[in-house]
């Protein structure tokens, strides 16, 4: 979830439900996108649902970049 | 008469000299203050500045009362400016203040507009040069105290508003010497990390003296200078710093820098539930409109053509069954016909007929005898008549 964009993840879902709502697909196409929509909401759910706050210091941040 | 004056005369006279002497007219002077009260009807206030060996009433109006961004406490050291005049109803000469400012704050005030006009000039504080903040940041770096209640403010908002969101905690010196660069320094660091979205740097409130880090101009150069957007947060409503102004946002309060620097997420599990059901309830739509189509208009169709194609095969079979059942009768007619000519011929072909008529076949060992010649006397012969046969014996012949 770390790297997870809540931001882009959203305005896809945003997109896909106005699409869906349009209405001008192929069956085969609007299943496909239904599906990517509801993946997509749920994906978005969990990240606010299972955030838990992390804090780290500045310290322990550069030691693990410079581990990377 | 006597020359004697009444006391209001008196009063009057001495005022009129006091405000007529330029320098009293606009004076400043430093002291310390003391019996300090904020008379709340009025609004006026009223107090005593005093030094060492002396001390002096003075009253500031309302009017200059409103315009004061920080209420004095006994004890302060002030510079205050204004006029000297008298009140008549005490015969007491008094210090009429229009403003107060702390003492030595003077030239930190002095020096902030250096500073400021300067940056300003540069560009510095150009709002085209004001970058938006992410509104779901991943990561957020807050540099501000290790004590005090700022960077609990910032974390409790942030958690409550996105607890995703990941605090990278540089604690810094925020007043006293050394603090600028001190932040400079932790800027520098945090400059280098990977994955920052947005710097909140800030302090609570705190006497315009413990600001005045947050007024150095390299720190603010040092602000202008971030890869990330920076939202600062110093002290309270009122107060103001460089830092501010460089800055891509200004916070009011540690606690509004936290707002300023992402969404309140759970604001959005409603709204994500209400995008699900809006993508369920268009597939429903979907399907029902489907099903529709399937019913009734494809069906119907289909069955139509299927009817009016079957329809007319079974039009064309009732053609070719008239025509069928028109042909067997026309052969079987024209059978009957050439049966009754046949047997009509073979009726009059008949020997039965040429017996009846007195002829008579005559036949030996079963082969018909056509010649008197094939006949000898004593051969025994059948003469066949019309309605039976006779037995004979040949007793001679004659040819014709």
């Amino acid at each position: 979830m770390k790297d997870f964009d809540f931001e882009k993840s959203l305005k896809e879902l945003e997109d896909t439900v106005s699409l869906l709502e349009k209405g001008d697909m192929s069956l085969d196409e609007s299943i496909k996108t239904y599906k990517k929509g509801i993946e997509l909401s749920k994906e978005c759910s969990k990240y606010l649902e299972d955030a838990k706050q992390k804090i780290i210091s500045l310290s322990e941040a550069e030691s693990v970049e410079n581990n990377d | 008469m006597d020359n004697s004056l009444t006391v209001k005369q008196l009063n009057l006279y001495v005022k009129s000299l006091l405000e007529s002497d330029a320098r009293l007219g606009a004076v400043s002077v430093t002291g310390e203050i003391s019996n300090f009260k904020n008379h709340y009807a009025s609004g006026h206030r009223y107090f005593t500045l005093k030094d060492n060996d002396a001390s002096v009433r003075c009253v500031m109006f309302k009017s200059y009362a409103q315009g004061m961004t920080f209420v004095p406490e006994d004890g302060n050291k002030v510079t205050a400016k204004g006029y000297v005049s008298l009140y008549e109803r005490d015969g007491q000469y008094q210090f009429y203040v229009s403003s107060i400012s702390l003492y030595g704050e003077g030239d930190i005030s002095l020096k902030f507009k250096e500073i400021a006009e300067k940056l300003k000039k540069e560009g510095l504080f150009d709002e085209d040069s004001k970058r938006p903040v992410s509104r779901f940041p991943k990561r957020i770096a807050v540099i501000t105290s290790a004590t005090g209640a700022a960077v609990k403010d910032i974390c409790t908002t942030l958690e409550k508003r996105l607890p995703s969101c990941e605090v990278v905690l540089c604690p810094v010196t925020v007043q006293g010497d050394g603090a600028a660069q001190n932040m400079i320094k932790t800027l520098d660091r945090v400059y280098k990390l990977n994955g920052i979205d947005t710097i909140i740097i800030g302090r609570g409130g705190g006497s315009s003296e413990d600001l005045s880090a947050f007024n150095d101009e390299a720190l603010a150069r040092k602000i202008y200078e971030s890869p990330f957007p920076v939202i600062s947060a110093v002290g309270h409503e009122i107060d103001v710093t460089i830092c501010d102004f460089v800055a891509d946002k200004r916070a009011a309060t540690p606690t509004g820098a936290a707002v300023i620097a992402c969404e309140d997420a759970s604001g959005y599990k409603d709204y994500i539930e209400k995008l699900k059901a809006r993508i369920q309830n268009a597939a429903s739509n979907m399907i029902k409109t489907y099903d529709y189509r399937i019913r009734s208009v494809d069906i119907e169709r289909i069955s139509q053509k299927a009817l009016t194609f079957l329809d007319r095969k079974l039009q064309t079979l009732d053609y070719f069954d008239k025509d069928m059942s028109n042909c067997i009768r026309r052969i079987l007619e024209n059978r009957e016909r050439r049966f009754d000519g046949a047997i009509l011929k073979l009726d009059s072909l008949s020997p039965l007929k040429t017996l009846k008529r007195g002829y008579a076949v005559v036949s030996s060992a079963e082969r018909v005898i056509t010649s008197v010649d094939a006949l000898n006397c004593g051969d025994r012969i059948s003469v066949r008549l019309s309605d039976g046969k006779i037995d004979c014996e040949v007793k001679g012949n004659e040819r014709f």
